[in-house]
């Protein structure tokens, strides 16, 4: 047991702790979370949309049953942070797919103290920023239209 | 000369802290500091010391003055003091960082907590092992490979006599990443050196694009080191590198910068 605990500390790798706390790095580090957290909840999603639709294969009276478990205060309330999740991702996609190919960064240069990095610049932050607005109006449409009522 | 003596004490008196004053008040901070000896199995635990502070001491003054007057047993490593030996490197209050870099003043908290570098392992105390690091390192050829230069090759007189002469902008596109110390800030906060073992992190290739970016290196192979599913392709851009790096050197940079020659996107200029 001993022994066990020894070769962790050894290791001393912060495994999933280190990218499940958002909150030191600043908003780069928020974006990398909400993108992956967002992926994730994407995936669990798309596995229940299709064993949703699968049950269109049963009937009518299937498909009525399970689209009544949807029509719920929770299933809407699901479905708004489906909303969410999907305008984030895709927006902030979008960025990840520039910067990943190495456009919007800037350029390198010859550093000065204090020292700026290039790639988390303005037009960065921005983009992290317009996604989590794209966000919110996305998911206060979806709820005006789910839970607004007639 | 008297001019000047008068000059300081009234500075001084109207900031009220000249040391040589008997009023002057020196601030206290505590100090928490990991404490574990992986060699002897020990549990690890944190020693709280309280030290004094000026608005210019740094967290390593600050634990060197612990280690001569509190406890001298405290396993710290450090060098040059001046940001440039790479050594002192080490979680303070949940951030890596240069001890020798950063001032206690700076942090705004009245506990430092002092850890030793995650995603390295620990040796003892606030002293951690950077074998894989440097390994990581070396993996990549971090020289400048040019057949020109190989002395096992038959040396062509011509070219091998002439100099390598570079432009300013083909200079800039290497030379921030030349600044890199080593200090492995930059490992330690990267999400995905966190939980892939086998993932180089953001110092390696970093350096793998200063090389490959330097118009003098010839090295083909390069890229194809870390063209693998644990290699350049697991970076996610978190960034967190480049904010922590304490040199200027953004990895994130370099990381994105190699993925566009990789893709093709950017066109090799090098003209060795
Ligand atoms: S890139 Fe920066 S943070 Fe990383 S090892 Fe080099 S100097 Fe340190
Ligand atoms: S002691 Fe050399 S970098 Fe801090």
């Amino acid at each position: 047991m001993k022994m066990l605990g020894q070769k962790n500390n050894r290791d001393n790798r912060e495994g999933l702790k280190g990218w499940l706390n958002p909150l030191r790095y600043g908003w780069e580090r928020v974006s990398y979370w909400l993108q992956r957290l967002t992926g994730i909840f994407l995936l669990v999603y798309f596995v229940g949309h299709v064993f949703e639709t699968s049950s269109l294969v049963g009937g009518r009276n299937a498909w009525d049953t399970m689209l009544e478990m949807t029509q719920t205060t929770w299933g809407h309330t699901f479905l708004i942070m489906v909303i969410g999740a999907s305008t984030f991702h895709s927006a902030n996609g979008i960025r990840l797919i520039f910067t990943h190919v190495g456009i919007g960064l800037g350029k390198p240069g010859r550093p000065d103290y204090p020292y700026y990095p290039s790639s988390l610049n303005t037009r960065q932050r921005s983009g992290i920023w317009i996604a989590l607005i794209l966000t919110a109006v996305a998911m206060l449409y979806g709820a005006n239209v789910l839970l607004g009522g007639d | 000369m008297r001019e000047l003596d008068n000059m300081t004490v009234k500075s001084d008196k109207k900031a009220g802290c000249d040391p040589r004053d008997d009023s002057f008040d020196l601030k206290k901070t505590t100090l928490r500091v990991f404490r574990t000896n992986t060699a002897q199995g020990k549990d690890s635990h944190f020693d709280s010391l309280v030290v004094p502070v000026q608005r210019w001491t740094t967290v390593l003054d600050s634990l060197l003055y612990a280690k001569s007057y509190l406890d001298s047993s405290i396993g710290i490593r450090y060098s040059c003091r001046m940001a440039s030996c790479g050594s002192c490197g080490m979680k303070i209050n949940g951030i890596p960082r240069l001890a020798c870099y950063t001032k206690i003043s700076e942090l705004e908290d009245p506990v430092v907590v002092c850890e030793p570098l995650p995603n390295f392992p620990v040796i003892r105390d606030l002293v951690t092992d950077f074998t894989q690091f440097f390994n990581h390192h070396k993996s990549i050829n971090p020289y400048i490979q040019n057949l020109n230069y190989d002395k096992t090759e038959k040396i062509d007189e011509v070219s091998s006599s002439h100099s390598h002469r570079q432009s300013r902008e083909e200079v800039d596109k290497y030379l921030q990443f030349s600044y890199c110390i080593k200090c492995g800030l930059c490992y330690s906060a990267c999400p995905t050196v966190a939980t892939d073992t086998k993932f180089p992190g953001p110092q390696a290739l970093a350096q793998l694009y200063r090389y490959y970016a330097d118009s003098r290196d010839a090295g083909k192979n390069r890229l194809n080191i870390v063209d693998d599913r644990h290699g350049l392709w697991r970076c996610h851009f978190a960034g967190s590198c480049s904010k922590v790096c304490p040199k200027g050197v953004d990895p994130a940079l370099g990381i994105q910068l190699l993925r566009s020659y990789m893709l093709g996107i950017s066109k090799d200029k090098r003209n060795v």
